[in-house]
């Protein structure tokens, strides 16, 4: 018996082990490359890298109008894709139950999620450049971005309208109030951290795409001012330096600052959902 | 004596074919408390929940016969589930407040209504915490989230939640089962003010708290009503072999 404990606990630690190394594996990567990027980015980055337009297609001069343009276009897809995503995942959730149409959608949102971005680029290009006429523009960009995130917001809010205790549902109706009350005053504040969540995922992949804004963004060197301009978002611009051998240091520095952006917007939401939540919760 | 306010004839309910409640009749005492007896799954909590309609949510639900509510069929397609849950409200096993601070706990039902005159909200909330015997304890911190009470507070907050709506009657689901010996008291003393006020029906699993919050007592035991009546007589004297078994301890 004891013989028999001892193996168990052995093999026991020996897991715990692996299962660390892996771990400690996963986040040397993760170092490895931010840091490299850092390494190479950092010391090209000036206020003037930072507040000036590109001279001699990117060789010299700043990233201003891409930091802009990838803005905008980001902001104006999440801004189009949260409200179709998260009403979608209440009808969903709430009122559609469970029956062969909503496997369906469902099935579609999962197909939709693994399409690869340059599909959706061709579809852009094809339907909101050529066929809708909006030309190469943030409009066209963002639309077909907002495509992309909106099976991942969706997919993001129904795990979290799922994770809404249901004894807030049933006190809620208990007092008298309509479904949809219930689920504006109770269900939604609820499950806003996990839909916040939903919405920085879908941002993230926003932000960093470059396949599906190559075809539908045109590649502006100036900043975009409406929604009908040209733009250049910062992975495109990298896309260019890289590819066309323009500049290795512009290159790093571009990384950079896409890097830095993505942190600090994740960092900044965790912080709002943290604080919010423990206001929640009463802590 | 006081008047009948709920009259249930013939009810039948079902979930799919499991047929839960099988011809119940009884009726219900304004401004007393009637404690509903019985082993797990006979069917008391479905009873409970058919009176305000919980069980409309469930899709397989489905009943037979009537229930009148101050006589008024409630399954009557004339009725509007919105103002009947507010005329019966319900206090469930387990607390629920909702992740909100706790005024607004209390303001949720008056604001779902339509109230949106500040300081009488705020009237309201104060006096239902003081009818809850709440307000001592939470007057100081009344902006801040309900989740960060005790369970019997939290369930008390619940009580306030349900009379700020002023209910005619207050259904309670075992509402003392997760709380312990002190905040258990404190919610059958509150059930002793609150019947001067509400017909209060509860469910329990603890046969001294039936003797001490109720008047009358209905025993459950597999979807039929096997007796009902006076507290006092189904205590010390059924009239049934398995209503003297279940409240001696002999099952269940």
């Amino acid at each position: 018996m004891s013989n028999n404990l001892e193996t168990v606990n052995r093999s026991d630690n020996m897991m715990k082990y692996v299962f660390w190394g892996l771990g400690i594996i996963t986040i040397l990567i993760l170092i490895v490359i931010i840091g490299y990027i850092l390494i190479n980015g950092v010391p090209h980055i000036n206020w003037e890298f930072l507040t000036t337009a590109p001279k001699d297609s990117g060789a010299s001069g700043g990233i201003y109008p891409m930091i802009i343009s990838t803005i905008y276009v980001t902001f104006i897809a999440v801004l189009i894709a949260t409200p179709i995503a998260v009403l979608s995942a209440v009808y969903l959730y709430e009122y559609a139950g469970d029956n062969l149409f909503v496997h369906l959608i469902r099935f579609c949102t999962e197909t939709l999620a693994s399409l690869p971005s340059i599909i959706y680029g061709l579809f852009g290009l094809a339907f909101f450049v050529e066929f809708m006429h909006l030309g190469w523009c943030v409009l066209s960009a963002s639309l077909t971005l907002a495509l992309m995130a909106i099976p991942t917001i969706m997919r993001t809010s129904q795990n979290a309208l799922e994770a809404v205790p249901p004894a807030y549902r049933e006190g809620s109706l208990g007092l008298g109030a309509t479904r949809w009350q219930t689920i504006v005053n109770v269900i939604l504040p609820a499950a806003i951290p996990g839909i916040v969540t939903g919405i920085i995922l879908g941002m993230a992949r926003a932000i960093e795409e470059t396949a599906a804004i190559m075809y539908t963004v045109g590649s502006s060197i100036a900043a975009p001012v409406t929604v009908f301009d040209p733009a250049r978002p910062l992975p495109l611009h990298l896309y260019m330096l890289a590819t066309e051998g323009i500049s290795l240091e512009n290159t790093f520095a571009t990384a950079t600052v896409l890097i830095v952006m993505i942190l600090g917007i994740t960092f900044i939401t965790n912080y709002i959902v943290d604080r919010y939540q423990k206001k929640m919760m009463g802590e | 004596m006081s008047k009948d306010i709920i009259e249930v004839n013939n009810l039948n309910t079902y979930f799919d074919d499991h047929h839960v409640l099988k011809n119940i009749n009884t009726s219900i005492k304004s401004n007393s408390v009637t404690a509903l007896i019985g082993p797990s799954g006979c069917g008391k909590s479905t009873f409970l929940r058919t009176i305000n309609r919980m069980n409309d949510l469930i899709p397989s639900f489905r009943k037979e016969g009537e229930i009148y509510y101050d006589g008024k069929e409630l399954y009557d397609p004339s009725v509007d589930v919105v103002d009947l849950r507010q005329k019966i409200g319900m206090v469930f096993q387990k607390a629920n407040p909702f992740p909100k601070s706790i005024r607004d706990n209390v303001a949720y039902g008056l604001k779902i209504h339509g109230e949106d005159d500040e300081s009488k909200i705020d009237k309201i909330v104060e006096k239902s915490l003081k009818a809850a015997a709440l307000w001592d304890e939470v007057e100081h911190k009344i902006d801040e989230s309900a989740l960060g009470l005790s369970g019997g507070q939290q369930q008390r907050l619940c009580i306030a939640r349900t009379i700020a709506v002023q209910p005619d009657v207050i259904l309670m689901d075992e509402p003392c089962s997760a709380l312990d010996p002190i905040s258990t008291t404190k919610i059958e003393d509150l059930i002793h003010e609150l019947k001067k006020n509400y017909t209060i029906i509860i469910v329990t699993h603890n046969m001294q708290q039936a003797t001490r919050v109720s008047k009358y007592t209905s025993f459950f035991l597999n979807g039929e009503i096997i007796e009902s009546g006076l507290t006092d007589d189904i205590f010390l004297h059924p009239s049934q072999e398995e209503t003297e078994n279940y409240i001696t301890g002999r099952f269940g």
